[in-house]
């Protein structure tokens, strides 16, 4: 049997996250008691309290669920895209959509994720945008999905 | 009639202070002070009296210490539970669950802000959402934004519908001499106006303005002490499915479902029996989510249902009666403001924009993004 000591060990859910993103795997924890995905990474499940978490690939499928402009002065930058994406797996997730005009995103549109990595201050942080879903395409961005 | 706790306990006393631009430097706490002397005053007590303290802000990280320190007061029951703007709101029932506890006799709740003229925008201690920050949204208008492109996606209401609720606001304000904004404003006006996050503008959002407020509750047992009109707690819950806005279920449905039904539970009333509303407006979709979830219209009815006047002076529905903090003010938090409004209507003090008759009057609080909602049912003596 695990002392408390060693269960704690080891990476936290959010590096575990950046981990598996920084391989270019996007995956989120799936509750082996209730088979819930889940969105953001923590220690239990959210809908039914266990504790038994598993990383799997997911498809990267969703639909934008919601979406606004923000209108960032053009000097700055300009506007761009807030989305809410509910993932084809359940969870929904704050992300941008690219590739499309800001204020031409529609809710309702498919969309499929991509693995982007930023450099900040504190080093490289890897994260999940959306691209429009091309009609026909089976939209995966990562091929191989399902249990992980 | 029903609930152990319905009316035990009344509001004796409000005033708010500073309400706009606070005058002369004045800081948090001296615009919560200015307010509670006002309170006070009217309940014909003073700080000494003062046993019982609730209080949150959007300076003080112990909120409840600093007041109690300014204030120069040792409570024996003080409460600083944090739910954003909705505290307030929150506060009148942990006051009437401590004053009915015997663990304190005068219970002061009370807020101040010098936001305007001290940061000159929103001041909040909230923290960032680490799974937001990559994709930077404007805290909170984006969160509100994106629930309210939901209901349009749903629901069909209208850009027109919103700026409904701004322009009834803003009627109401022109009757209260303490609202900050008096302008006449129209639909065509809040549609014009700089775009934000879409699809709200300028004028879908509170004003930023500084202002305090403070309320003195008491046993019911000792409201014959008192020379204002008391006004009674007859119910009040809380409730909250979410703190960020992905984690909302259902962006078209709030929490008040619940907060709502559980307050009317307890009061022993429904919807139809309320005279007068004060919803949290911190942006124009919340008095339209709110009075759909707390059962003044089917769901999605919403966006018809603040159209053609119905919530403006003259409507059928009086919402937000000072101007809300679409117009009134907005100090960060405001959910102190809609219970003294509801006190004041209730009280029958409420000069050009009083509502003939108003015996029960409904102050619903929000926190957050749309995170934490509050429910209160307030009554004259006649509804005990
Ligand atoms: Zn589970």
């Amino acid at each position: 049997m695990q002392s408390a000591v060693d269960t704690f060990q080891g990476d936290g859910p959010d590096r575990e996250f950046q981990n598996y993103l920084g391989r270019g795997e996007f995956r989120l924890q799936q509750c082996q008691a209730c088979n819930e995905t889940i969105f953001y990474p923590r220690v239990l499940c959210p809908h039914c309290g266990g504790f038994d978490l598993q990383w799997r690939l997911v498809s990267g499928e969703g639909v934008v669920y919601s979406t606004t402009v923000v209108r960032r002065r053009e000097e700055k930058g300009g506007p761009y895209n807030v989305a809410i994406i509910e993932l084809a797996e359940g969870p929904r997730m704050m992300s941008r959509v690219e590739g499309i005009a800001a204020d031409k995103v529609n809710i309702g549109s498919a969309v499929k994720a991509r693995i982007a990595t930023e450099s900040q201050p504190q080093g490289e942080r890897h994260i999940v945008l959306f691209d429009l879903a091309e009609a026909g395409s089976s939209g995966v961005a990562n091929a191989g999905g399902g249990a992980g | 009639m029903g609930h152990s706790l319905r009316g035990t306990a009344a509001i004796v006393g409000v005033g708010h202070a500073g309400m706009g631009e606070a005058a002369g430097g004045r800081n948090a706490l001296d615009i919560l002070g200015d307010s509670a002397r006002v309170a006070l005053a009217e309940a014909g007590l003073t700080i000494r009296d003062v046993d019982g303290l609730f209080t949150g802000s959007s300076f003080h990280f112990m909120p409840t210490l600093s007041t109690a320190e300014y204030l120069g007061i040792q409570p024996s029951y003080f409460d600083g539970s944090m739910i954003g703007g909705a505290s307030f709101v929150n506060y009148l029932s942990s006051a009437a669950l401590a004053l009915e506890a015997g663990l304190c006799n005068v219970a002061l709740i009370c807020y101040g802000s010098n936001q305007r003229t001290s940061v000159g925008g929103l001041a909040t201690m909230s923290e960032q959402q680490p799974y937001e920050v990559p994709y930077a949204p404007r805290y909170p208008i984006s969160s509100y934004a994106l629930a309210t492109a939901r209901h349009m996606y749903e629901y069909g209401t209208t850009r027109e519908q919103l700026a409904e609720v701004a322009v009834a606001a803003r009627r109401w304000a022109q009757l209260n001499p303490d609202a900050f904004e008096q302008a006449d404003t129209s639909v065509e006006e809040v549609l014009a106006s700089r775009m934000i996050s879409d699809p709200l503008t300028v004028r879908d959002c509170c004003l930023v303005t500084d202002g305090g407020g403070a309320i003195v509750m008491v046993r019911a047992e000792r409201v014959d002490d008192f020379e204002k009109p008391p006004i009674y707690l007859l119910g009040g819950s809380s409730a909250t499915r979410h703190r960020q806005i992905t984690s909302m279920p259902d962006l078209t449905e709030t929490a008040a479902v619940e907060s709502g039904q559980r307050a009317y539970e307890i009061a022993g009333v429904g919807p139809k029996d309320v005279d007068v509303l004060g919803l949290y407006d911190a942006f124009t979709i919340n008095p339209i989510l709110f009075l759909e979830d707390l059962g003044f219209c089917a769901k999605g009815e919403g966006g018809a249902f603040v159209a053609e006047g119905r919530i403006a002076p003259g409507g059928e529905l009086p919402v937000n009666t000072n101007g809300g903090g679409l117009s009134c003010c907005h100090p960060g938090m405001y959910g102190i403001f809609p219970v003294i409004e509801v006190v004041r209507q209730l009280r029958g003090e409420a000069g050009e924009r009083q509502v003939n008759g108003a015996d029960i009057g409904l102050a619903h609080g929000n926190g957050g993004v749309l995170s934490a909602q509050v429910t209160a049912i307030l009554g004259t003596a006649a509804t005990l």
